[in-house]
């Protein structure tokens, strides 16, 4: 981990915020990256913690992921699928024209 | 009608089965008691007309003489928990016209065992947050010392606060830091997150999916035992699911704890904290070896690093989760000429502050060059945190800590995110290692403020630790309602 002040900056920002699709405005960028440092810098921490050797750990369950039968259990449910969706049409969810 | 209210749930049902009282007259006091507290904001959706059908309902299988074990119980479920054709909005604007089309594994296993729903109770947005500020309709006020204006904790505050206004009879909630715990703690309750794994995941918001977990929110700890017998379940449409039979937790309730013992970790006592909760701490520590508990000092060396590791893990785990809020196929669209405004716009609009900071957290800390220098550290570190229960528990059977480092605070004073996580210091440690704790009121601070402790213990271990929690509570003997619950 990069341990400096500022470990973000406004350019990283931008960036990080367009791999998120989270829209921000100008105006609340300086805070915004300010936050995001000071978390940053918090959990930093880790640097501390000698982890050589040691395995990281996803799931607590300790369990093997079960699997069921490849069969279809449902279906014939369009309208429920559909039911929220803010734009619809002929059992399709509609999105702004990505193609000219 | 007060008579009414001062059932606690375990005596309510007793009462029903008796037919001292009907579900009718007791659903009833409830939707009165969620009008006269409605200044405290809990609720977001009253839902009175089913309520009274489902209450009628209960009545009769009453009278037939086949009540279920939650028979005709009124009670308020977090708004995480989805919930079919009741509005679900996980306190978020990018959900306020989210209707579900399916019920969650936990509620539908609470109706199926004879359940009355109240309402969807206000929660943090997403359940990110320690003082359920971050609800999109604003905060809720803690019953305790009401005119002040304190937190309910978060980010089961919504779920804490009716259950201490007595607005609900018990309440769900779900844990993912501390979400259940710490808010019990600060509205003086009972709140067990159980094991991860023993409730099914399915149908609850995903915020972290390998820390989320569902629990009750309870006057009692008898309470808490019969909510979690009904919750509790395998479920095969949950891939996280326990396949593991839970014993009825209403037979531990007096066990006692002759013999066991009981592990005070010396990190969980750090500066920064309370007087007030320290001096309640000892005397816990102290009515455990009265009731004949082994008291044992213990070391879980890496605590100071759970919450470190947590603020990587769970943010990256949201990230990934809340991707799915795109405009597309459920929630708030904002027009856009092209999809990729459209998306930008719609969760910039839909989301609040807090939940933008840390999909922006868990997006930096998965992307291409830091993944390893954070994502896979912090689940190294996870693995050291477990381990260090591992050993402990090869020498205790449960670890005694305070819930929190603070009482509740007021609401608006904390406006720094980094001291609003401090909030959880004490309960993420076992959030991460997935074992089941419960916080329980045992006294009141200078201020007048409940002040809660918690227990843990090993995984599945749901039994001992409600005996466990049992002969705290008779010790600490907390008797105290809320200045601002319903009369």
């Amino acid at each position: 981990m990069p341990n400096k002040d500022t470990i973000v900056d406004v350019p990283t920002v931008n960036k990080i915020a367009r791999l998120s699709r989270l829209g921000i405005p100008e105006g609340n960028k300086e805070s915004l990256t300010n936050d995001l440092n000071n978390i940053l810098g918090f959990v930093a921490q880790l640097d501390e913690v000698d982890t050589s050797n040691v395995e990281p750990l996803a799931s607590v369950t300790g369990h093997k992921l079960p699997l069921r039968s490849d069969d279809v259990n449902d279906g014939n449910i369009e309208d429920l699928v559909l039911k929220n969706a803010p734009e619809r049409s002929s059992g399709f969810f509609v999105v702004p024209k990505v193609i000219d | 009608m007060t008579e009414l209210l001062d059932l606690n749930l375990v005596e309510a049902s007793k009462a029903l089965k008796k037919k001292e009282i009907s579900s009718l007259e007791l659903t009833k006091a409830y939707l009165k008691s969620i009008s006269d507290t409605s200044s405290l904001g809990a609720y977001i959706e009253i839902v009175e007309v089913k309520a009274i059908s489902m209450a009628k309902e209960s009545d009769k299988k009453l009278i037939d003489g086949i009540a279920r074990p939650l028979e005709g119980i009124p009670i308020g479920i977090k708004d995480m928990f989805c919930t079919k054709n009741i509005k679900t909005t996980a306190s978020s604007k990018i959900l306020e016209n989210f209707i579900p089309t399916y019920e969650s594994t936990v509620t539908q296993n609470l109706w199926n065992d004879g359940a009355v729903i109240l309402g969807k109770l206000s929660c943090d947005e997403f359940a990110m947050g320690s003082s359920n500020e971050t609800a999109a309709k604003g905060n809720v006020i803690n019953p305790w010392l009401k005119n002040k204006k304190m937190s309910p904790g978060g980010s089961s505050g919504g779920s804490a606060a009716a259950v201490a206004a007595r607005s609900a009879l018990a309440a769900t909630g779900t844990d993912t830091g501390g979400s259940i715990r710490q808010p019990a703690a600060f509205c003086g309750i009972t709140g067990l997150k159980p094991t991860y794994g023993r409730c099914s995941r399915w149908g609850i918001v995903a915020f972290s999916s390998s820390l989320d977990q569902a629990g009750p929110l309870t006057r009692t700890v008898s309470d808490a035992a019969l909510m979690l017998n009904s919750m509790a379940g395998y479920d095969q449409k949950d891939s996280t699911s326990a396949n593991l039979k839970m014993p009825d937790l209403m037979d531990y309730l007096d066990k006692g704890i002759k013999g066991k013992k009981i592990g005070i970790p010396k990190e969980y006592t750090q500066d920064g904290i309370s007087e007030d909760i320290v001096k309640f701490y000892e005397k816990s520590i102290g009515w455990l070896r009265d009731e004949g508990a082994e008291i044992i000092p213990v070391s879980l060396p890496h605590t100071k690093y759970a919450l470190p590791a947590y603020y990587i893990i769970a943010p990256a785990e949201a990230s990934s989760n809340l991707a799915r809020y795109d405009g597309v196929r459920y929630g708030v669209r904002q027009e856009a000429s092209s999809l990729d405004e459209m998306y930008e716009l719609t969760r910039a609009n839909g989301f609040g502050d807090e939940v933008k900071r840390r999909i922006m957290i868990g997006t930096y800390v998965l992307s291409s060059g830091y993944y390893d220098a954070y994502y896979l550290k912090a689940q190294k570190v996870r693995r050291l945190i477990k381990e260090d229960f591992e050993n402990v528990y090869k020498k205790v059977d449960y670890i005694l800590t305070p819930s929190t480092p603070t009482t509740s605070f007021e609401l608006g004073k904390k406006q720094d995110p980094l001291t609003m996580y401090l909030n959880d210091i004490f309960t993420v440690p076992a959030s991460l290692a997935g074992l089941p704790g419960i916080s329980l009121p045992v006294g009141l601070d200078k201020s007048g403020l409940p002040i809660g402790i918690q227990l843990i213990a090993n995984s599945f271990d749901e039994a001992g630790l409600i005996s466990t929690a049992r002969v705290l509570e008779m010790s600490a003997g907390f008797n105290f309602i809320a200045d601002g619950a319903a009369k």
